[in-house]
């Protein structure tokens, strides 16, 4: 054995260590080789070595495929209440869902129900696009898989960015949104929506024609809509089809996020005159409406608006989780891909929807916030008495009670953010020389405003320190200037001091409450319907990015953290449901329209609903029966059994009236508004 | 050895394994001896030995144990990266492969040209090409909630059959949902933009209308429950009303410009109907008044219509045997027609089928007058040879009178003996065919003899006996007069069911009150038009392929108690020149519809100012005549004329982008005819 192996040694290993230049002398040696067999072993040694390595990965992904295949089966091969089975061996039995049980109660379809989607849940697709985009005719770009985000991500940011300077299309793309209820029954594959509800709504007798996903373009300004789209004219007819097919009975809206303001904007649209609104009539709300249903709604807009057009950093859940957040956050891509981001989030209207309205009267000056005083431990904990042991030093309780500061939405420094407002040395940044920008041409190819501010402007925005919600405006108009010009003739902030005045029948007021009166329709009801329970983004401390030439020049201070204060990684957080604040989901509701006031004349009632957030108990469970994060909360037993039972004909008083968990009474009180 | 051993499972085990089936034992070692100390450059010798000592403990049995699973999973794996390599590959290709020209879509030309999106589009697809999914179903289906039991990838037939045909089904006696059921029609263009995974249906027009401008705001595509008689999809779903209020709506939201309804298929009779029920007044119809159509319709584009219906209904009901395109394709032709799964799908598809009230619509309507009686029929004389061979030169013969001349070398098929029982009675003289009165045969008795056996899939076939099959099949030849008699012989309840919303005759008189009723809507030669004379109807088909027309019966042989008693004789066929192949009698048309029934009321029945057609409504034929792909590449054809394939054809997708941006009736060219359509309807005698 050993003397074969040692002759061939000789043989063979001759080849491999020598030269590989001279490969003349090996096939010399190879002719000097007479025995026809060591040829073959040749020919074949070859042969194996060619093979090997192509072989054993065809083996590997062979046996990988098998195993998958194998797997799949098996999987496929379980009853499909095999889930259900496991869960209900873990954790007890599973209540029937709301659907299975109210039907057992005898509830069935009454009311036809109109959904609203929200920002960004709902999808696109591409009917016209550039040499780039072939293929994809028809095809999802927003929403579904976001495959193409990966395999061509430049133009498909061309393709989902808007006109810089209309709003509208760019020329040559036209992007759609989906019609129908799989614009957003789904957002991507598995992550539901609206599909949970549409299941238990259909579990009653709910089916397509008494179900109807206003679906419109989320990116574009809620006038363009109709005036691209003729979406509002839409959903007008389909409303009235629907209330017409289905013997006289009124709809029943649910608007979720965004929606809300959008369905508001409708309201008030459907009853003005023609060229600018829909020619309904005055009573048409009346006449068409039984119940408006808002989930989540951002009545008052969103501070995470604030952040998302300042620096790109909205961390809105749905986005985040489709772009796979390692990506964003990984420092190597980060700031290109935030720019890129950035430059197409700003083209669209839409964001500037959300943007915090009612200025320092809702969210607080300087010194004072409608929240002050909220601790989110204490919510959570429920051990308040820890914390009152610890006020052995009088500061920390002023700092934890009283100075937490929540009325600056953007402060930069954490010291900035606590100190009393006397100390801060504000120096106005308004009339700052934006400074010619020294036109760098490596940064030309992502384009953001902040190339033309120059130095001298970033220095001065930061100087400036804190901001409260009103002079959070100036802040963006000076730092995007053409943005705010285009989205200012189409959304409002403000409050209005006589709604009267002529000057609010424009259009750019109906999405604002506290610029609109409600349509006269005293048998209407308006639900408010929100989570709470989960820290939600109030205030952000902001730092200057070191190197501020080709970047986005301010980012969010995630170091700043506070353990006595609702401050952590730079984000203040009040209680919410994760992306509305209690206070722009509850306030309207709860004060604002509540009884008979000047924002709602006719006297519709008013009803809270809040649903205390409490995660799933285990995995299987998915996203929660229970749960009050924005979206998921879509998938809440509790709140599809309040919206069913409504639909089959319930009024506010049968489901209980108002169901209140956190303090927004308190908070509404505080805030000081002319109703 | 105990190394080589090694090495065999580290990393080589396969490929040596492999060539240990063609050397001998000796050379394998020593190749292997080879490779090792080729490694051994690397490996330390130390190594080597320590690797040696452990190596004993493998025994060789585990060796062989695993050949089979690793060369098994060495071919997967092979299979699998050269599939992936070849699917990279061909992403890896520009869409436009260098060399092969693809023909410019007549969107991007008609683009260029300047047309541009004006009038808004609404699309109504045929019967069978509409998608449908479940809304509450039995226990068996679940997880299907909102998934398509119809069109999509049809994975439900394989996995649980059964439960898909229960679902599919309709209540036998309402036409309705059965109960704890609810199937319903998918909304938008996804619902017929394709019928399967490539199998496109409205996807291709779509795409070229997209180019010129349209999208969703002006594009609309009308889906209706096709299983349902037309009325019922407004009873149950209020289809038509939906209908109603979109087309109104397009009118407002595109500045006041008039529809262009495109319909396919079964779509032409549905939308037939809707012109009638949409200025009827409200307890019935739509109530939009006298002059709704005038106002919001500019055109009706209609694709392969089947106004007067298509003798494939018949056989489908018959005998479940309907060929229909897409039907076909979509349950695997091999399964229906095997012998052995045969008797149980067929009667299966029988079963369902007839509780489908939109089946009856299809058949064919104005009986005799149209269709042709026991002797003479419109399309006689029609040469199949000729016409296969794109030569539509009619060969003139006027021998139809003379029955004794059946026999001579240009024999005349007749055509308007849609059901005959064996191949000499499809051919015979009526003189000596001995006929029933089938009135007579309506009324015999059929003594139910329920046999218990036959339970498990019922059809109505198994209430009947034997006798009446014999019956039946003595009475040798039904023309569409009588075939209506057969039909509610031995499918007494579908029939009666479906004649509640169909009506299969000729107006003598239009202006009979009766006629108010719902089901002459959908039939043209019971309703007049609407009073609109600025509309205009198109009638677009494709001409050139053989055409189911008249069947060649027998009795089927099997005596099982499952059995469909009937089917069709598919040894008959006839000589060179005959149009008689494999039971059924071929004419010319688009597979499905025959020329005669796609054209003739725009050729005649509507031309000019008729009973049928009082306010002059202007008619066009464009026929387009059909040629097979050149090449595989081409897929379905650009000049396809066949019934589903013909949504593809550039040239029909041109008129429809022209009318669509605004052209006229003339602009477009007026009438082109291929066929002899003309000749056809000067034939029928029907009073105008």
């Amino acid at each position: 054995m050993s003397l074969i192996r040692r002759r061939k040694q000789n043989e063979t290993s001759r080849p491999t260590r020598s030269d590989p230049s001279s490969i003349d002398k090996e096939d010399d040696n190879k002719k000097k080789i007479p025995a026809k067999d060591q040829n073959a072993e040749e020919i074949a040694l070859k042969k194996l070595r060619k093979w090997s390595c192509i072989d054993s990965c065809c083996w590997l992904i062979g046996s990988i495929c098998v195993t998958w295949w194998f797997l799949l089966f098996l999987y496929n091969a379980i009853p499909a209440s095999f889930n259900q089975y496991v869960t209900e061996a873990i954790t007890g039995p599973v209540p029937d869902p709301p659907g299975v049980k109210l039907k057992k109660e005898g509830l069935t379809v009454k009311h036809p129900v109109v959904f609203v989607p929200g920002i960004v849940t709902g999808g696109l697709e591409l009917w016209e696009g550039h040499q780039c985009a072939e293929g994809l005719f028809r095809k999802r770009l927003w929403g579904g898989t976001f495959g193409e985000v990966y395999k061509r991500p430049l133009c498909w940011v061309e393709h989902m960015s808007l006109d810089n300077e209309t709003g509208l299309d760019p020329s040559g793309i036209r992007v759609r949104p989906v019609s129908g209820l799989v614009a957003a029954d789904y957002f991507a594959p598995g992550y539901f929506v609206w599909a949970v509800l549409i299941a238990n709504l259909a579990r009653i007798g709910y089916e397509e024609k008494t179900m109807y996903m206003a679906a419109y373009d989320w990116r574009i300004s809620f006038q363009n809509t109709e005036v691209r789209d003729q979406t509002l004219s839409r959903i007008k007819s389909n409303i009235e089809l629907m209330v017409a097919t289905n013997g006289g009975n009124k709809a029943v809206i649910i608007p979720h996020s965004m929606g809300v303001l959008y369905f508001l904007h409708f309201m008030k649209w459907v009853e003005a005159p023609a060229p600018m609104g829909g020619g309904g009539g005055p009573d048409w709300c009346a006449k068409h409406i039984k119940t408006v249903m808002n989930i989540g709604g951002p009545f008052f807009g969103v501070p995470k608006a604030v952040g998302g057009l300042f620096s790109a950093e909205a961390k809105d859940i749905a986005v985040i989780r489709a772009t796979a957040p390692g990506f964003l956050d990984n420092d190597i891509f980060r700031l290109q891909t935030l720019q890129h981001v950035m430059r197409m989030t700003r083209t669209w209207d839409s964001t500037m929807s959300m943007i915090p309205k009612g200025g320092d009267t809702i969210w607080g000056g300087l010194d004072w916030s409608p929240e002050e005083g909220y601790t989110p431990s204490k919510r959570k904990q429920r051990n308040n008495d820890t914390q009152v042991a610890n006020e052995d030093d009088s500061e920390v309780v002023a700092s934890q009670r009283k100075h937490v500061n929540f009325g600056r939405i953007i402060s930069f420094g954490k010291d900035i953010a606590e100190a009393p407002s006397s100390q801060i040395d504000m120096i106005d940044f308004r009339g700052a020389v934006k400074g010619n920008s020294v036109a760098n041409n490596t940064c030309r190819d992502v384009w953001t405003e902040y190339h033309e501010m120059g130095y001298e402007g970033i220095k001065a925005v930061a100087e400036y320190k804190a901001y409260t919600a009103e002079s959070i405006l100036d802040l963006l108009h000076f730092v995007a200037p053409k943005l705010m010009a285009r989205g200012s003739a189409h959304f409002s902030y403000g409050i209005a001091d006589n709604l009267d005045d002529p000057k609010y029948r424009h259009y750019k007021y109906w999405s604002n409450p506290l610029e609109t009166t409600l349509p006269n329709a005293p048998d209407m009801e308006i639900f408010s319907m929100y989570g709470v329970g989960i820290p939600t983004e109030r205030a952000y401390v902001y730092k200057l990015t070191p190197s501020a030439d080709c970047y986005i020049p301010f980012q969010i201070d995630t170091s700043a953290d506070d353990d006595d204060t609702p401050l952590k990684d730079g984000v203040y957080a009040v209680d919410g449901d994760e992306t509305v604040p209690v206070l722009s989901a509850g306030f309207m509701c709860a004060k604002g329209w509540r009884g008979k006031t000047r924002f709602n004349p006719s006297g519709i009632r008013t009803y809270l609903r809040e649903y205390e957030h409490s995660p799933p108990a285990n995995l299987l469970e998915g996203r929660g029966t229970q749960s009050g994060a924005h979206v998921d909360i879509m998938g809440n037993f509790q709140l599809i059994e309040d919206i069913i039972r409504v639909a089959a004909g319930a009024r506010g008083e049968d489901l209980g009236g108002d169901q209140v968990h956190s303090d927004i009474f308190k908070m509404s009180e505080k805030i000081n508004l002319q109703l | 050895m105990a190394s080589i051993l090694r090495f065999r499972k580290l990393c080589y085990a396969v490929p040596l394994k492999l060539q240990s089936f063609e050397f001998s034992k000796v050379d394998q070692k020593q190749k292997v001896d080879k490779k090792e100390e080729d490694a051994n450059v690397f490996l330390p010798a130390q190594d080597l030995l320590e690797v040696d000592d452990q190596k004993k403990k493998y025994p060789k049995q585990q060796q062989r144990k695993w050949r089979c699973i690793d060369s098994c999973c060495w071919a997967i794996g092979y299979l699998c990266t050269t599939w992936w390599l070849l699917f990279f590959l061909y992403h890896c290709f520009p869409a436009t492969m260098p060399g092969f020209q693809v023909p410019e879509s007549p969107g991007v030309r008609l683009k260029r040209d300047g047309l541009t999106a004006l009038h808004p589009v609404v699309l109504v697809p045929g019967i069978v090409t509409g998608g449908l999914e479940l809304w509450e179903g039995r226990p068996c289906s679940e997880g299907l909630f909102r998934k398509r039991l119809w069109g999509g990838s049809f994975t439900e037939i394989f996995k649980r059959p059964l439960c898909w045909l229960e679902h599919l089904s309709l209540h036998h006696e309402t036409g309705l949902d059965p109960p704890g059921i609810r199937v319903r029609a998918v909304p938008g263009l996804v619902a017929a933009d394709y019928f399967a995974p490539g199998y496109f249906v409205w996807a291709v027009l779509i795409e070229n209308l997209a180019k010129i401008g349209y999208e969703g705001k002006n594009l609309y595509m009308a889906s209706y429950d096709w299983r349902l008689s037309f009325q019922n999809t407004e009873i149950r779903d209020q289809a038509l009303s939906r209908l109603k209020s979109k087309i109104e709506l397009l009118c407002v939201t595109n500045g006041y410009k008039k529809v262009v309804v495109v319909p396919h298929s079964m779509g032409v009779i549905y939308f037939l109907h809707f012109l009638k029920w949409v200025e009827t007044p409200p307890p019935m119809g739509g109530g939009g008044g006298p002059g709704w159509c005038a106002k919001h319709i500019k055109s009706v584009v209609n694709i392969g219509p089947a106004f007067l219906g298509v003798p494939k209904a018949v056989s489908s009901i018959f005998s479940a045997e309907g060929k229909d395109v897409a039907y076909l394709r979509a349950m695997a032709p091999g399964l229906l027609d095997s012998e052995i799964l045969g008797l149980q799908t067929l009667e299966h598809v029988l079963r369902v089928s007839r509780t489908w009230d939109s089946v009856v619509s299809l058949l064919p309507k104005g009986g005799e007058t149209i269709w042709g009686d026991l002797d003479w029929s419109p399309e006689e004389g029609h040469a199949c040879q000729l016409v296969k061979k794109g030569n539509f030169q009619c060969s003139p013969n006027d021998n139809y009178t003379d029955a004794m001349r059946g026999f001579q070398i240009k024999e005349t098929e007749k055509y308007g003996r849609i059901i005959s029982f064996g191949k000499e009675e499809s051919q015979l003289p009526s003189s000596q065919i001995p006929i029933l009165n089938s009135k007579e045969l309506l009324h015999g008795s059929a003594t139910e003899t329920v046999n218990s056996s036959c339970r498990g899939v019922w059809t109505e076939y198994d209430e009947m006996d034997r006798e009446s099959f014999r019956k039946i099949a003595e009475n040798k030849v039904y023309t569409s007069k009588t075939i209506l008699d057969l039909l509610r012989f031995v499918a007494p309840k579908t029939m009666q069911r479906a004649e509640t919303h169909f009506s299969h005759g000729i107006a003598d008189n239009l202006d009979d009150p009766k006629y108010e009723h719902y089901k002459y809507w959908s039939n043209p030669l019971e309703t007049k038009l609407p009073d609109a004379a600025d509309m205009e109807i198109y009638c677009l088909y494709g001409v050139g392929i053989p055409t189911e027309r008249s069947y060649v019966y027998k009795l089927s042989p099997n005596d099982k108690c499952k059995s469909i008693p009937f089917r069709i004789d598919t040894s008959a066929d006839g000589d060179q020149n005959s149009c008689l192949k494999g039971g059924v009698y071929f004419v010319d048309g688009d597979e499905s519809v025959p020329v005669l029934s796609a054209g003739f009321m725009c050729a005649k029945g509507w031309r000019g100012r008729t009973r049928f057609n009082p306010s002059g409504t202007a008619t066009y034929i464009r026929e387009y005549q059909h040629k097979p792909p050149a090449s595989l590449l081409e897929g379905r054809g650009l000049e396809s004329g066949a019934h589903v394939d013909i949504m593809g054809n550039v040239a029909l997708i041109e008129d429809v982008l022209r009318v669509a941006a605004g052209a006229s009736g003339s602009e477009i060219g007026g009438d082109r005819i291929y066929s002899d359509i003309l000749r056809m309807s000067e034939r029928i005698n029907l009073r105008l």
